[in-house]
């Protein structure tokens, strides 16, 4: 294979298509932007999760008048209960000082709240978390100075299900854009080897292979998707260090939304360059299959 | 070298075959004119010898090899063995003399070492020396049409096949590229040339055949253009 030939060719393919192929480039990018977003919506999810369901499952929150033999028997209770994995008993300056730490970036927030405002609570690891049911029996609601069992779980299982709807709902644009791409992959690839088809004529007369007429084409495509995923990376990168560095800063902070981590975007980078080089490419080759003569 | 067993082709856009029940035998080595009016079949001929199409029915052999059978992968080892000229000459304007010539022998992977040793070789056998550099645009039609058969012939191919080669040229012209392609058939390489041009065809007297609606009308070795001319 003649390597200056086919690299030559593809140059020459770019240079001739710019408009085309700055189109192409662009759209690839957007989509391959949208899917790494996507995938790290998916990453902080997963995160979250641990962060969350891991801590609590159920909080028991004791009435202000409780006594102290009240908040003993149930402390005895949780420690007989079979149902029960671990347990925790925050008091209401334990409250109060996890109130502060998440809010710390609020400080009115935090001047508006008195400090006994918070109830203190026991925060309940069940061996299954599906039974919730039976803790909230035994402790009913009102009654030997429990004021309310919460399912924290249930709360979360909302909270993800709009994460999640937002993942999809950015993977959903991610599939349209990259639709919309291969359209114009295919239509440039298309345009390419009509602008070359005295040399590909000639090529197919004299007995070329049919890889060594393709590849160039095929190659053109790659290139471009390789540069949108590039553009893709740059995009994350950018959107890290702009958005999700400065503007979430405080609940990160916090513990209430988990970072980006470099190493998420390196880990999803390759899946993206992989995705745009393997995607024109693929696109590229059908075209040429179905749509020209080479 | 190339034989044709009741080849018939019909094109789905037409009710009359462009070829019908078409056979003949063309040896090694021999120089043949495929004459017959527009739409006679002559390019379709062409086109089937060059595996650019397949025959609806018969069986269609170049160089011992049944090109029915042969799987895609093949044609272009196919039609390395074969040299191919047209009456628009289909040269790249972009590239120069030598450049076209070299162009073909490049896309099949030959060595530039070669490819330096018979350019030059092949472009002072068909009188360009002295007109490597020059672009296409540059020169006149007889020239182009030198080009394009030194580049026909630059792999030194067992066939040679030419559609109306001095369409474009005037007769003086015509007459300089028909002394190149015998020269080119005395090398030992088979000819076949589809043309309109009866004082060529007259005045070398080769092997005729003639293709009439697409039927075999006539083949006769020594022939001319027209028996009423």
């Amino acid at each position: 294979m003649r390597v200056n030939f086919v690299l030559s060719e593809v140059a020459a393919g770019l240079r001739r298509n710019l408009t085309m192929t700055v189109a192409m480039i662009l759209t690839t990018g957007i989509s391959l932007g949208l899917m790494g977003t996507g995938l790290l919506i998916a990453n902080m999810i997963g995160d979250m999760r641990e962060i969350y369901y891991d801590k609590i499952q159920v909080s028991i929150y004791l009435a202000d008048g409780i006594t102290d033999p009240q908040r003993d028997a149930i402390a005895a209770q949780l420690d007989s209960s079979p149902e029960v994995k671990d347990y925790l008993y925050e008091s209401k300056a334990d409250a109060y000082a996890r109130f502060t730490q998440q809010f710390q970036e609020q400080p009115a927030l935090i001047a508006n709240t008195p400090q006994d405002a918070l109830p203190e609570s026991f925060r309940v690891e069940l061996v299954n978390p599906q039974r919730y049911p039976v803790i909230a029996e035994q402790f009913p609601n009102g009654q030997n100075g429990v004021d309310e069992v919460r399912d924290e779980g249930d709360f979360l299982d909302r909270l993800f299900s709009l994460l999640n709807g937002a993942r999809n709902a950015t993977i959903a644009v991610a599939v349209v854009q990259a639709l919309a791409a291969l359209l114009l992959i295919s239509n440039t690839i298309q345009l390419a080897a009509f602008n070359r088809r005295n040399e590909t004529n000639i090529m197919r007369l004299v007995g070329a292979s049919r890889w060594y007429t393709q590849l160039p084409f095929i190659l053109e495509a790659a290139l471009a998707g390789l540069i949108g995923a590039l553009l893709a990376i740059g995009g994350l990168v950018l959107t890290k260090i702009l958005f999700v560095d400065k503007t979430l800063a405080g609940p990160i902070k916090a513990g209430i939304i988990p970072p980006v981590d470099w190493s998420a975007i390196a880990a999803i980078s390759p899946v993206i360059a992989a995705a745009g080089v393997g995607l024109a490419a693929v696109a590229a080759y059908v075209t040429l299959r179905l749509y020209v003569r080479l | 070298m190339i034989e044709l067993q009741h080849v018939t082709k019909v094109y789905p856009s037409s009710p009359r075959p462009a070829l019908d029940d078409v056979s003949m035998q063309i040896d090694k080595g021999e120089f043949v004119f495929l004459i017959g009016s527009s739409g006679s079949g002559k390019s379709t001929f062409l086109r089937l010898l060059l595996k650019e199409d397949s025959p609806t029915k018969g069986v269609i052999k170049v160089n011992d090899k049944t090109l029915n059978t042969m799987s895609k992968w093949q044609v272009p080892k196919l039609r390395r063995t074969m040299g191919c000229v047209f009456q628009d000459f289909r040269l790249l304007t972009n590239k120069t003399v030598a450049e076209n010539v070299a162009f073909a022998l490049e896309v099949i992977n030959k060595p530039q070492r070669t490819i330096k040793r018979v350019v030059p070789e092949v472009l002072e056998m068909v009188g360009l020396d002295g007109k490597e550099n020059r672009l296409p645009g540059e020169l006149s039609g007889g020239e182009q049409q030198r080009v394009a058969i030194a580049r026909a012939f630059v792999n030194r191919p067992l066939v040679l096949l030419a559609d109306e080669p001095t369409g474009n040229l005037d007769p003086e012209t015509s007459q300089d590229i028909m002394l190149l392609l015998e020269r080119i058939n005395r090398t030992g390489t088979t000819v076949v040339m589809a043309t309109h041009d009866y004082h060529i065809v007259d005045s070398m007297r080769r092997r005729v055949i003639e293709l009439n609606d697409g039927i075999l009308s006539r083949d006769q070795s020594r022939g001319v253009y027209g028996l009423g001319r």
